[in-house]
Parts: C-alpha cells; structure tokens; sequence
C-alpha cells in the first residue's frame, strides 16, 4: 500500500522499497523509544513515590534525548577476548528481529508494511531472530554473566512461545484468516465487535466466547510479557544476579541498538494483542471523520486509536514491572509449562467447540 | 486439581491487589526534595560552618583553646594607647589587633566548643554546609577584616612603641644610676 504510494512517486522498486522500509523506523518507533524510555523512568518514579526526571528540559522532558546523544558520542569498545564478527552482528539481528514484526502491523487501514495474508505467522516466525541474536550476543560477550542471560533468555522465549502460539492459533481458528489487516478490518465499527468481546458476529456464541477470550488475552500478555523480557519475566537480564544479561558487555551505540530492539518489542507485542483482541486501530466509538464526511481524518483516528492501544498496554508492562517481584527460574517454567500452555489448550478446544456450534 | 486452580486463583488475585496498590502510589505526591533548588529547613541547633563576626571579637583566644583539634589559629597585637578600637555589642572594650584569625574547615570537626567559652558570642554556628573545595587549602577560613598592609601596619606599630617604650626605659634608668655615681 504504502510501497505503491512510493512507487508511483519515486518510480524506482528499490528506492520505493527503502523508503517504505525506514519509514516505521523514523517516523514511529525512534520516536516512540524516547518517549518509552521517559515514561518508564517517570512510571517508575512515581510508584515508587519519587519523581524520575527532572532536571533535563521542563520536569525531564528531554531527559532521553540527552542520552541517546551522550549513547551515540561512548567509545564502541570490543574487548580482545570477544568473538569480534558474532559482537557485532548479535544487536544488528536483535534489531533487525523486532523491527521487521513492524513490517506486517497494521497501523491504520491506510498504512501497513506489507500487506501479506500470512501476517501474524511472518511476526511469529521473525521474532525468532531475537533468540538467535541474544544467543549470539552472550556467546560473543565471552562473559559468563552474558552467557548465563543468554541460555535464559533462549530457554524463556523457547517456552514462552507455545502459549502465545497456541493464542494466536486460537484466534485464527476463529477469525479464519492470519492477515492482520482482515483481522482488524473484522473487528470494526465498536467496541463490542472487538475479539475479546466475542467478535462481530451477534450471536449466542458471541456471549459463550467471551470468558474464553478473556483468558486467551490473559495468556497472551504475560506469554509476550515473558518473550519481550520484561519484569517479573527478566531473569536474562536479572541486574541483581547477571549485572545485566546478554547485553553487558556492550557499550554505546550496540547498546543503544539493544535497547531500542527492546522498546520497539514491547511495542511489537502490545500492538499484536490489541490487533488480535482489541479490535487493532479500530476506534471503540465510531469515527468523527465518518461523521464529519471527511475521508482523511479517518487514518489520522486510527492512527491515534492504535498508537493509544499500544502504548496503553506497554504503560501495562510498566506498571507490572514495578509491581511484581523476579521470577525464579523453576517458578518461570512452571509458569509456562504447567499453567499457560495447558489453559491456552484448552481455551484453544473450547473455542473450537464453539464456534462448530 | 483443586490446588491447580487455586493457584491460578491466588496467582491472579494478588497481581492484582499489588497492580492497585502501585496504581495508588503513583497519584501520592513524590516525597522528593528538589536539593540544590529546595532544601530543607534544619534543626534549630544545626552545627554546620563557623562563623566569626570580627566586630565583637576581643582576641582573647578562648576558643582556639578550647577547640580539640586545633583548628583555629589566633595572633593578636596589643593596641597602643591613643588607639581607640571600639568597644564590642556588650560593652567590653576591645584592647587587641587581632591580625590572625584562621579556621581550617578540613580540620573542624563541628563539635561547637569553641561557641561556649567566647565571652562576646561572635563565633558562632551558621547554617551554611555547601562549601566544599578542590584544594585543601581553599578550607582555610581567613576572618580577620584588617587588611594584610593594616597587619603589618599595626604590628610595626607596637614594635615601634615597644621600642620607643624601651628606649625611654633605658634612658630612665641610665639617668637615676649616673645620679647615684655623681653623688658618691
């Protein structure tokens, strides 16, 4: 969509291509790490009962854009011990893994990467590349702290990707399609067309689905919750334990590339859960530019409505950071093997019941 | 089976009661001071820098003595007569040049002896606590209001008088035994 508008203006496929690829980038999530980063420090501040940041700009407004700026001029440095060609790749492919999920997330009817029927399986399948590039980066590191996040972190997402699949897998049973884009595009007009709400379709089902919706959006967020490492899941990270995981050893701009990776993720998966069950840029009200007649506004509220979605249930990540405790490594697979994937199963057979009916 | 469910059940319910109570505190004002910006009063009886005022202080050198470490340095000179030095808040009249008077905050350990013994209460505790330095040097406190030319200007002073005094000694001895040696 977006890479025909590019096309037809710049006519070249290449260029077009690039340009269509770096605008998620520029345009949305550069912007929306900075703003992440300041809200997580200032959610965190003040459930603590402190302020976060002040002194920067007006009560630590431009508190991050100082960081980035003192991250981007820090000495690269590459200790003699370290895989050089694994150090440097790992947060390239860590980036790389969140960042190409932005390709098939639908932000507005207007404006999606890349309109492909398979969407959510692609997510799924690209996000695999974080493993590989965390793996890789606690290899590298030739630090045992590194390597100790790194098989966490493997061994968590490993686990952690099964309830989600088995979500997701629930959710395209009963929507029929793997397309993002139809998936939103089903769940339009209110909110009461939203999945969690049973879907659009008025019906006895609809009221019978709704317990099992729940619980599926349940298992979901605290399986993403885990696979984005976030608190009460961050045992790779673990900063009492692991210094600070795979990415210790890691300074300036590489690191900055693993933050941004983690930001960007927390958004990926935020923005997957309202896609799936809060009906994904839809507004829950119906649109003023409908009502209006004006053709335009409609994208800018979708926009809106799914920047809102997201950063809502990321503000919800927060918020459970700076409530719950670390997970103990046995408490974290016993979490995931004993309780999400078996209620993820059998909301995944209930719904399926249901819907024959 | 019944456990499985329970823990499910408690598992749920008490992320819950902790999301609501950390929801609650993130509306409670910050009990943060801003430091440099606002700071907070101190008790009544803080001890923090010490503070001379040379106006009242008659050099009389009790809390040099007094103080443990000692961290404050006095010299005085005595004033010679038809020099009028004023006389101090309570009445005391001030017979000494005080051309010294050093205190070394590096040294000071704030126990506030040297306050009790001055009899005109002019060193006393201020509450200023920022005043820390890069050279060691920098925490030697000068007090004195004299100038330094004044310094040496008051001590040559009582030089000359002393030597004036001297002289005039000397010559009022010599005269009564050169009387005695005329007589005999």
């Amino acid at each position: 969509m977006i890479y025909e508008f590019f096309y037809n203006l710049v006519g070249n496929e290449i260029i077009a291509g690039f340009i269509a690829a770096s605008l998620p980038l520029l345009l949305f999530i550069l912007p929306f790490a900075l703003i992440a980063v300041l809200l997580e420090r200032k959610v965190a501040g003040h459930m603590q009962d402190r302020l976060g940041p002040m002194r920067v700009g007006y009560h630590g407004i431009l508190q991050t854009v100082a960081d980035i700026i003192k991250l981007l001029q820090k000495e690269d440095i590459i200790a003699r011990e370290n895989d050089k060609m694994l150090f440097n790749i790992a947060p390239v492919l860590v980036f790389t893994g969140s960042y190409a999920a932005f390709a098939a997330i639908p932000f507005t009817s207007a404006y999606i990467g890349a309109n492909i029927d398979l969407g959510i399986f692609y997510i799924i399948a690209v996000t695999g590349l974080v493993v590989a590039g965390i793996l890789m980066a606690g290899w590298a590191s030739n630090n045992k702290y590194s390597l100790l996040g790194a098989m966490r972190s493997a061994a968590q997402i490993v686990s952690y990707e099964i309830p989600t699949i088995l979500v997701v897998l629930t959710l395209v049973m009963f929507t029929g399609t793997t397309n993002l884009m139809t998936l939103s595009e089903n769940q339009t007009a209110y909110f009461w067309n939203w999945n969690i709400f049973g879907g659009p379709e008025l019906s006895p089902a609809k009221f019978l689905l709704i317990p099992s919706m729940v619980i599926g959006f349940f298992v979901i967020y605290i399986s993403t919750l885990a696979e984005v490492n976030r608190t009460p899941f961050d045992i790779p990270e673990a900063e009492s334990e692991l210094v600070s995981g795979y990415h210790t050893e890691y300074s300036g701009m590489k690191f900055a590339m693993f933050f941004l990776a983690e930001y960007a993720n927390m958004f990926a998966v935020s923005a997957i859960v309202a896609a799936l069950f809060f009906g994904g840029y839809h507004s829950p009200f119906g649109y003023l530019g409908n009502s209006l007649g004006v053709e335009w506004l409609i994208p800018v509220e979708q926009f809106f409505c799914f920047t809102f979605k997201g950063v809502f249930f990321v503000f919800v990540q927060m918020w459970l950071r700076w409530t719950l405790p670390r997970l103990r490594v046995d408490q974290l697979m016993t979490a995931s093997w004993k309780y999400l994937i078996p209620i993820a199963f059998v909301n995944l057979l209930i719904v399926g019941i249901i819907t024959l009916i | 089976m019944k456990e499985y469910f329970n823990n499910i059940y408690t598992a749920l319910y008490t992320i819950f009661v902790g999301m609501k109570i950390t929801f609650r505190h993130l509306f409670i004002p910050a009990v943060t001071i801003q430091y440099p910006d606002v700071k907070l009063k101190l008790p009544e009886r803080e001890r923090n820098r010490l503070y001379v005022n040379m106006d009242d202080c008659i050099g009389c050198d009790q809390c040099s003595r007094a103080c443990p470490v000692s961290c404050i340095e006095i010299e005085t000179v005595k004033s010679i007569p038809g020099e009028d030095l004023g006389k101090t808040s309570n009445g005391k009249k001030k017979v000494l040049w005080v051309t010294k008077f050093n205190i070394d905050f590096a040294k000071c350990c704030y126990c506030q002896l040297c306050v009790f013994p001055c009899p005109t209460e002019c060193i006393y505790m201020t509450d200023v606590y920022e005043f820390s330095e890069y050279e060691r040097e920098n925490l030697i406190y000068d007090f004195v209001t004299l100038t330094p030319e004044e310094r040496e200007q008051k001590k040559l002073n009582y030089e000359k008088f002393m030597a004036e005094k001297a002289a005039a000694d000397a010559a009022a001895k010599q005269a009564p035994k050169e009387e005695p040696k005329k007589e005999s």
